[in-house]
């Protein structure tokens, strides 16, 4: 169980090959493998979604999911959203709207959103409530989540 | 939809900050992924716990793993048990063992701690751990606790009764036998997890060349964890740093001392090195602090007209096996009784309120402590009291609301101006009651059962230390001071006591601060959650930040502002009270002479001969504030639709009128009541902590703990009014909690008004689809 195996994950383009256990999560490598602590663990089984993260296009729970699973698959994490200096504009959204208070939810919701968007941009509404509630937040009461990633939608289809 | 009814103005010199919606500080960090939680800091030591498998029994031995890194209360030696003492209402003082030695008293209590060099290396130790126990048959349920041949859980409780709060107006009987309708509820809240979305976790780590130890941790209370950690180690309090960094949540459930964490910084000393801690999920929904879990029966005696004349309560709440530091679980029973009455005018009173003490995970303060229950169970008996009184809901309440101010309860608790009435009328205005019951006749002939449920409340919010001295805690919180400091280059800098972990505290000061100094809130930075750069202070709790640290930051902007103008007098050659500050300017009124602040700053500490002695270097003020509360108010109402087939309740409407004082920033006053109600709502339908008979608990994940998702909140309608408070110098009243006050009766009572045809009466959280069928079956086999 202890012995560890070489893989090399890919987040936002860049390549980081780590040493882990085969048991080890891809969100833990993320975290501690890899420095990128935006992405957050809220449950470790697969209901809160304060994990997400999308691999190979698809927004993905990343506590279930082993590290070896995800090598060779594109990895992107909150920290790759923005562009530089220029917010993603579903971060803009969010802090326009009020879609976050405590933050700890927030990189899981972002990347959940903007990972179904990407794939799916005229969604509808009901059908994005749908996706939204597969991730909790505690604060928010998702009222103002909703309204940001519906904001974030519009913009991201313009452009 | 959000209607702010009156926007007053606030006192501020130019541009006014208080009551904008302006975006959030704090949000470029959090949506950037830059946020910075404990459970990111590096260690070299990962611990996990060896936590009880069973409710009660005697520690017969512990072995493990040969040259395992393995601790327990053995090795502890002279740390002393967590001791939260109250000098009233009998409490029998109860301590609890950093780590379980000789018994344990409920499943999660911690007997051991394994260390290791990863967190997987870590839990595979903690598995290998073996304990072995006499078992003792468990209590778990509070009336059973409270049985006359239970057996004691701790043999410092005889009875198992832990504190006991009794109230009695003088002439009771009297009132009581006078009225012409009794009234009577049952009402239960059953076990519920405020389940913040971060975890607990703790990091503890030890400065070989100071001897300190930082212990960085997800509290509410930073200093006060530094506090009681010093006490419980002996360890002189300069030796230890908290810190508070991004916190995920709270409410309330980070607010009580851990013991986890006290064994974090042991084990920094003991190891001389870094240890770190972060609770999982299933850890946290058993063995982090529960709530509620309460049974309350009201009996009221109405006059004919339904005006309420007497109140009889009795309320027994489940503490679990210990009391939490520093509140002591004193503090649900006793806020029940002391807080009853609510919003409703009556003079005579009855109230027995007894914590026991279980063999079940330790009680603390959840957002709303008591008022939650005790606002359900009287405004299920203002619904019941209404169709006894042959009145509507609407009617019994307008009858009974306080509109007199201030007003003094039958409990001694002065309210300040409210807006009772008003926001009674605001919501039922706006849900348009006699349509809504044309529609609910309509769709019942259909089969569709429909219900409107009304809650209004009172909530106490930004008391200081004469109320929490009037509970006779041994700790008394209450007051908050804030440093304000302007750098050599004019930048502002206010070190609090308060610790927000969501909050939008540093928005809303830098927004107080802002309108005194005359400088934009981005120029402003609110410095809190650590104990080496922030004053002294309580955290955040009890909707008191904004009030209280608020109140606190006014006043030392107020002194940062008088020291400003004074500098730009002297420098500006101009009277005192000619000068403005606004814009980041100090400036001579009707001309164009002026200074920016960061020239005024400059001078303050680099042209200081200048002012021949008269004004001292530098510009660091200080304000403390410490207030004797204020009352806000609110009126909730829902629409629900009930599934009779099913059980299911679905909620089609959600409305809240609500009344803060002023709203410093309405955008995150709405964000606070949204999340509330939301948790009101998960707390009414959904949110369960299940034990089975032999103390075990059955909610471990959150596919068996529901906290509501997207699809179960609908779009909550807000409706503000502003009585500015006269007992808060920012004149803003507190409002974090009052979501969650409301919604539970709000949802409930609507639940009955849909089953109203069936006869049954749902009296207990959550209701869920398999409770509301119960009552359903119940009421057809009884026809």
């Amino acid at each position: 169980m202890n012995e560890k195996t070489s893989v090399t994950l890919t987040i936002s383009g860049r390549d980081h090959t780590i040493n882990v256990e085969p048991r080890k999560t891809l969100a833990d490598a993320i975290r501690d493998d890899c420095g990128q602590t935006g992405t957050h663990i809220g449950c470790e089984h697969g209901i809160c979604g304060a994990c997400t993260v999308i691999v190979d296009g698809a927004p993905i729970r990343s506590c279930l999911m082993f590290a070896v699973q995800a090598a060779g698959k594109p990895i992107r994490t909150i920290e790759g959203l923005a562009n530089g200096d220029e917010l993603h504009p579903m971060q803009r959204a969010f802090m326009e709207h009020h879609g976050l208070q405590c933050g700890f939810c927030t990189p899981g919701f972002l990347m959940l959103a903007v990972g179904v968007l990407e794939r799916e941009p005229d969604i509808s509404d009901d059908d994005l409530v749908d996706v939204l509630s597969s991730n909790l937040c505690r604060c928010t009461g998702y009222q103002n989540i909703i309204k940001a990633v519906r904001a974030a939608a519009k913009e991201m289809r313009k452009s | 939809m959000t209607a702010h009814a009156r926007r007053s103005e606030t006192k501020g010199s130019g541009t006014k900050w208080v009551g904008r919606s302006i975006r959030r500080l704090e949000d470029p960090a959090l949506v950037t992924g830059q946020g910075r939680f404990t459970a990111d800091l590096p260690t070299v030591h990962h611990v996990r716990f060896c936590r009880s498998p069973i409710a009660a029994g005697v520690i017969g031995s512990i072995s493990s793993p040969a040259g395992a890194q393995v601790f327990t209360a053995a090795d502890l030696g002279g740390v002393k048990p967590i001791m939260p003492m109250l000098h009233k209402f009998n409490y029998k003082p109860l301590g609890q063992p950093v780590l379980a030695g000789g018994a344990v008293h409920f499943v999660g209590e911690v007997i051991a701690a394994a260390v290791a060099a990863t967190a997987a290396e870590a839990e595979d130790l903690a598995e290998q751990i073996e304990v072995t126990f006499d078992e003792i048959a468990p209590l778990v349920d509070a009336r059973d606790a409270l049985a006359p041949q239970a057996a004691a859980v701790h043999k410092d409780v005889p009875g198992n009764v832990i504190v006991e709060g009794r109230i009695k107006t003088g002439g009771f009987e009297q009132v009581w036998s006078s009225a012409a309708t009794y009234v009577e509820v049952d009402v239960r809240s059953r076990r519920q997890n405020a389940t913040p979305m971060e975890a607990r976790a703790g990091h503890a780590a030890y400065d070989p060349a100071s001897g300190r130890v930082t212990l960085t941790c997800t509290t509410q209370m930073p200093h006060l964890t530094r506090t009681a950690i010093a006490d419980l180690l002996e360890m002189p309090e300069s030796d230890l740093r908290v810190v508070a960094p991004d916190v995920g949540g709270g409410f309330g459930q980070k607010m009580s001392l851990a013991p986890e964490y006290v064994l974090l910084v042991w084990l920094a000393r003991k190891l001389k090195s870094s240890v770190a801690w972060v609770e999982d999920r299933r850890e946290n929904l058993i063995a982090s602090f529960h709530s509620r879990d309460q049974h309350l029966t009201l009996k009221g005696a109405f006059a004919a007209d339904g005006k309420l004349l007497a109140l009889d309560a009795d309320v027994v709440a489940n503490i679990g096996a210990y009391s939490c530091f520093p509140t002591t679980c004193g503090v649900e029973p006793l806020m029940a009784m002391a807080e009853m009455p609510g919003p409703y005018d009556f003079r005579a009173y009855s109230c027995r309120a007894r914590g026991a003490v279980t063999n079940t995970c330790p009680m603390a303060p959840y957002r709303g402590v008591a008022r939650p229950v005790i606002t359900f169970a009287l405004e299920r008996l203002m619904d019941k009291g209404a169709a006894a009184c042959g009145l509507d809901p609407v009617a019994i309440r307008r009858r009974n609301l306080i509109d007199k101010f201030p007003y003094t309860s039958v409990t001694g608790l002065v309210f300040d101006e409210g807006s009772y009435r008003q926001t009674l009328d605001m919501a039922v205005e706006a849900v348009d009651v006699p349509a809504f019951r044309a529609r609910q006749a309509a769709e019942r002939k259909r089969g569709r059962y429909l219900g409107i449920g009304f809650a209004a409340f009172s909530e106490r919010t930004g008391y200081g230390s004469p109320a929490f001295a009037a509970r006779g805690m041994a700790i008394t919180p209450g007051w908050e001071t804030v440093f304000i400091s302007l750098d050599p280059s004019g930048f502002v800098e206010a070190r609090i006591g308060s610790s927000p972990h969501g909050q939008g505290l540093r928005t809303t000061l830098a927004q107080i601060i802002a309108d005194e100094i005359g400088v934009a809130p981005d120029r402003i930075r609110i410095v809190h959650g650590d104990t080496d750069r922030a004053p002294y202070g309580w955290g955040t709790f009890a909707s008191r930040s904004l009030v209280i640290c608020g109140g606190a930051s006014l006043i030392a902007a107020q002194k940062v502002r008088a020291k400003l103008i004074k500098i730009a007098s002297t420098m500006l050659e101009a009277a005192p009270v000619d000068i403005v500050l606004e814009n980041g300017e100090a400036r001579v009124a009707g001309t164009d002479r002026a200074l920016s602040i960061a020239q005024l700053a400059r001078e303050a500490y680099t042209q200081t001969h200048r002012f021949k002695g008269e004004i001292e270097p530098g510009v660091t003020e200080s304000g403390t504030y410490d207030p004797s509360g204020t009352f806000s108010n609110a009126c909730h109402a829902a629409i629900v639709a009930v599934d009779i087939e099913t059980g299911k309740a679905t909620i089609e409407r959600y409305l809240v009128a609500e009344d803060a004082g002023v709203l410093i920033n309405p955008m995150i006053a709405d964000g606070q009541v949204h999340g509330g109600v939301a948790q009101g709502i998960g707390n009414a339908l959904l949110e369960e902590i299940i034990y089975d008979d032999t103390g075990n608990p059955l909610s471990t994940t959150l596919a068996d703990y529901l906290p509501p998702t997207a699809h179960e909140i609908p779009v909550i309608e807000l409706h503000h009014t502003e009585t500015p408070s006269t007992n808060s110098v920012t004149r803003a009243k507190g409002l974090g909690e009052g979501g969650g006050i409301g919604a539970p009766a709000a949802v409930i009572n609507a639940i009955n008004d849909a089953l109203s045809p069936f006869g049954v009466s749902i009296d207990e959280m959550p209701a869920t689809p398999q409770r509301i069928r119960a009552a359903i079956r119940k009421a057809e086999k009884a026809k």
